[in-house]
């Protein structure tokens, strides 16, 4: 059985009705594993023994009837940031990479209920800072449609794994784009939840007022029925918000007649490469064609959005990355004289250097003197470009833009100039700013051959409106294929 | 010289809040577990844990808030103040910087020369931190975090104190509305009230303040008075001697009565303030508002007067009742079982306060309930016993909160009140007392309290004395 060519919801259909066990699907994805990894390198754990151990359990369950939902047996990876009671979450840094949690996250829970089998965790950007998985402490990821190109980041570990059937489904996080880059580089569907929808709790926070954890997954059911298992109201996040209905699949269908696509011109303009915009251009008149109702607009405020994105987000994490200090957990420098001297070599021995860069920018923007100019400016821009986008959806259901504006970069040249590397984040970051879901999906592939995706961004909690566009415009690619 | 020197004093007060579970998790607030077992991953900042604002707190700061007459901000925020110290998880503390919860209140203090109003700035919540342990014997220092989390309000005054007594009485008053709220026990030697001091001195009439130094590590009303009077001396012979004072915090040494230099202002830290984005701003509706101070219990003034007016007493036997919330609560209670208020109020008044003092403690510390002080006051008073008798019921009431009608029982202290043994014991005393009978006869009132002494003595105690008296009275 080859897990590359089948989705999530197709195996646990063929697992729901005996063609195959739970079993055997773990026992698939660990030989894909086995056979890949020591090319693409997705995984920083694999656990082999556990997964076949809980395969073993779900099999039993579905057999008493226990699991029946469309995640029954399905073999999963999850993004290195994630907390997994006993098992190894290292954030893809030397700080913690003996870290072995005492709990499991609220997502990680909900896998478990859904008799989802998790194989193991995935690389990422050190800290799940960065966009191509190249700040890893322990190695760097490929992009499994050409090994000579970055896998995008910082959740690449999970989008190669998913892309090269390593495993049928994953969960990354999405702080300024780590689900939606790195899906578009790897050929995947993967969505941005809106901020509250899916529970942070357990996860090792980068930016909390933006980080979001996410699925990523081979097309849009898969998406949905991942989004499903994972989102609820935690009590143990005071940022998670209640939405009521939690079944993203009843959204499924491909009517979009009368949808109304806004096309930002903001993100169609200089530096969006022809290629890019040519694929962009053509999935939008595929949604034209379906019935929707595409028209160009001016966002605004969109040149603000990537400083002030840097301002916050390495402003919080300044402050989430203090309790890493060789005290209570992790790693601690072999000697040091006395207290601040162990906190100064752990420290500095631990990260690696685009995690000192934000913590340094971060720690300068919040210092005494320069708050208000930096961080209180942010928060004000932030605020902006969120009531930009408020008026946007007066108008529009669904705004529709690149994802990326660029080709994936080659291996090896992204992190000699990080200026060029944020400013990529250029059609993601506002997402995160705004608190908005958005989908990224295939939509062609690049003069290299190489994927390009497009991101349709959503109000506040219309996830379904998303899937439901996304599904339409997937539909279609697909029967044209077929035809 | 002295004289033309004013000491200006501004306090800030940090007390735990009387929550069962710590402002941010789950975990027990209770004193003294065994290190680290009153932990989970939020509390001791495990990765990926987010912190969850407990309801109670709100409701306790406002109430206190609401007691000290300050206005409440109904939407507020929690600012993260970051250093780094390894008793701090985190490595930041969660705390309000920006909108505290309550601001612009006052208290009413007593000091000579009649009433004076000190003005409070600010009241705001945040978490306690855990606890160092340097064990010098292995060379290391360990960590426990079961305090790491215990909700604290913090109360800034305004720099209205011009003395120790001012801060005393202050300090006194704050104790008084956090106990009467329930908000928290307020015992400054356990560490649930702390107070930093801060202190300059300037010339009388100026309206410009010198410059200030705060004073940590003040546990006890008697090291703050001391540390009080030490730094104002201190600052007005630096003045005298044409040095200034340099504004700095200081550590207080009870033990030494001096104050040392911890860190100035220039190596002061930058604690990197921000808004925390795991806790949205909390929104206290008007209805949660006036839940709150619909709540509100009687406070100390209010119940003064009842006491005086209800059951009528003297004011000053109001004042000292009213003075300990515990005193009151027994009080109330015990007059409640035995519907004796005055005579609870005396054994309160006399005997309680008498062995509180003999045995060095505060009204906090009275273990007795209030029903066996009751059953006590009904059982003197009916006479069942004697008062001779009675005190020392009481002083084992006091001790051991032990059923007085069981313990004379027990112990055979009841009043004797079989007239032919009592004849018999009253005509073997005139027998036995000429002399003073002589004199009783002639005229000498007086003598007849020491005949009753004797027949009281007799009897071991448990004589009625009136019954003794006017048997004696009868017989000579």
């Amino acid at each position: 059985m080859n897990l590359e060519e089948i989705t999530a919801v197709q195996l646990s259909k063929m697992i729901k009705s005996r063609k195959i066990t739970a079993v055997e699907a773990a026992k698939a994805s660990l030989e894909t594993i086995q056979e890949k990894e020591d090319k693409l390198h997705s995984f920083i754990t694999v656990d082999e023994k556990g997964a076949l151990k809980r395969a073993g359990e779900v099999q039993k369950g579905i057999e008493r009837g226990e699991f029946t939902g469309p995640l029954a047996g399905v073999p999963i990876a999850v993004k290195d940031n994630i907390c997994t009671k006993g098992i190894k979450t290292t954030c893809a840094s030397k700080m913690l990479s003996d870290f072995i949690p005492t709990y499991d996250a609220c997502v990680v829970e909900k896998l478990r209920e859904a008799g989802a089998v998790m194989i193991g965790k995935t690389n990422m950007d050190e800290f799940a800072m960065g966009s191509t998985t190249e700040t890893s402490a322990f190695k760097v990821t490929r992009n499994p449609v050409n090994s000579a190109y970055v896998p995008g980041g910082s959740s690449g570990g999970s989008c190669a794994a998913v892309k090269a059937g390593e495993v049928s489904i994953a969960l990354g996080s999405d702080t300024g784009g780590s689900i939606r880059q790195p899906s578009a580089f790897c050929g995947v569907t993967g969505m941005k939840p809106t901020y509250g929808a899916v529970s942070r709790y357990g996860l090792i926070a980068y930016a909390s007022s933006l980080d979001q954890i996410g699925p990523i997954a081979k097309d849009v059911s898969d998406c949905a029925a991942l989004l499903s298992a994972i989102a609820s109201h935690d009590h143990r996040d005071s940022t998670s918000v209640s939405m009521g209905d939690y079944d993203f699949t009843t959204a499924l269908c491909e009517d979009v007649r009368g949808l109304r696509i806004g096309l930002p011109t903001d993100f169609f303009g200089e530096g969006l490469d022809s290629k890019v915009r040519e694929c962009i251009m053509a999935a939008a008149q595929i949604l034209k064609e379906n019935g929707a109702v595409l028209e160009p607009f001016e966002l605004g405020m969109t040149e603000y959005a990537i400083p002030a994105y840097y301002i916050i987000a390495s402003a919080e994490a300044s402050s989430n990355l203090e309790r890493f200090d060789g005290v209570k957990y992790g790693y601690r420098c072999a000697e040091s004289n006395g207290l601040h001297d162990m906190y100064k070599k752990t420290r500095t021995q631990g990260f690696g250097s685009e995690v000192k860069r934000r913590i340094m920018l971060g720690s300068f923007t919040l210092s005494s003197g320069y708050y208000d100019a930096y961080y209180m400016k942010a928060l004000k821009t932030k605020a902006l470009i969120k009531k930009s986008f408020d008026d946007a959806f007066k108008k529009y259901d669904v705004l529709l833009t690149p994802v990326y504006p660029d080709v994936p970069p080659k291996l090896g040249t992204s992190l000699s100039d990080p200026l060029k590397m944020y400013l990529g984040d250029i059609c993601t970051v506002s997402v995160n700013m705004a608190g908005l879901p958005a989908i990224s999906i295939p939509c062609g592939t690049d003069s290299q051959g190489l994927p390009v995706g497009m991101q349709l961004i959503g109000n506040c909690f219309s996830e379904k409106v998303l899937l439901r566009a996304a599904y339409s415009f997937e539909r279609k690619v697909k029967d044209e294929k077929t035809v | 010289m002295r004289k033309q020197y004013e000491t200006v004093i501004g306090l800030e007060v940090h007390v735990e809040l009387a929550t069962k579970t710590k402002i941010f998790c789950g975990c027990s607030t209770k004193f003294g577990g065994e290190p680290n077992t009153h932990t989970c991953p939020v509390c001791t900042g495990m990765p990926g844990s987010l912190p969850v604002l407990n309801r109670q707190v709100v409701e306790y700061a406002m109430a206190v808030g609401l007691a000290s007459n300050c206005a409440i901000n109904q939407y507020c925020k929690f600012d993260r103040k970051n250093y780094f110290y390894p008793d701090n998880p985190q490595n930041y503390q969660i705390s309000q910087l920006y909108i505290p919860i309550c601001h612009d209140g006052f208290i009413e203090i007593e000091i000579s020369g009649g009433k004076k109003k000190i003005r409070i700035h600010e009241i705001h919540m945040e978490e306690d931190a855990g606890k160092l342990i340097h064990d010098e014997w292995e060379d290391c220092s360990l960590v426990d975090y079961n305090r790491s989390g215990v909700p604290l309000i913090e109360i800034v005054s305004e720099p209205d104190m011009r003395n120790a007594d001012e801060v005393v009485a202050y300090l006194e008053k704050l104790r008084l509305i956090l106990q009467y709220l329930g908000a928290s026990d307020c015992r400054l030697q356990e560490g649930s009230m702390r107070a930093d001091v801060n202190l300059s001195v300037r010339w009388r009439g100026d309206e410009k303040m010198g410059t200030r130094t705060e004073m940590k590590n003040l546990n006890s009303f008697k090291a703050i008075r001391h540390a009080i009077e030490g730094e104002s001396s201190r600052q007005i012979e630096l003045i005298e001697q044409g040095e200034q004072v340099i504004q700095e915090t200081r550590k207080w040494d009870d033990n030494k009565e001096y104050s040392y230099a911890m860190r100035s202002k220039e190596d002061a830290q930058d604690y990197r303030y921000f808004p925390d984005p795991d806790l949205p701003p909390v929104r206290i509706s008007d209805e949660w508002l006036t839940r709150v101070r619909r709540a509100l219990p009687e406070l100390q003034p209010e119940k003064q007067i009842r006491y005086e007016r209800e059951y009528g007493l003297p004011r000053y036997d109001a004042q000292i009742l009213t003075g300990s919330r515990k005193l009151a609560d027994i009080f109330e209670s015990a007059s409640a079982i035995c519907d004796k208020p005055k005579k609870v109020s005396n054994w309160l008044m006399g005997e309680t306060l008498r062995l509180l003092k003999v045995h060095d403690q505060e009204p906090d510390d009275l273990t007795f309930s209030p029903e066996n002080l009751a059953k006590l006051v009904q059982l003197s008073d009916e006479g069942t016993v004697s008062s001779t008798v009675a005190k020392d019921v009481f002083e084992k009431v006091f001790l051991e909160d032990v059923d007085p009608a069981c313990y004379v029982e027990e112990h055979g202290l009841k009043t004797v009140n079989d007239m032919d043994l009592l004849t018999e014991v009253v005509k073997k005393v005139i027998s036995q007392n000429p002399a003073p009978v002589e004199e009783y006869k002639a005229g000498k009132e007086k003598v007849l309290g020491f005949l009753v002494g004797r027949v009281m003595k007799a009897m071991k105690g448990k004589a009625n004395p009136s019954a003794a008296k006017e048997l004696i009275k009868k017989l000579i």
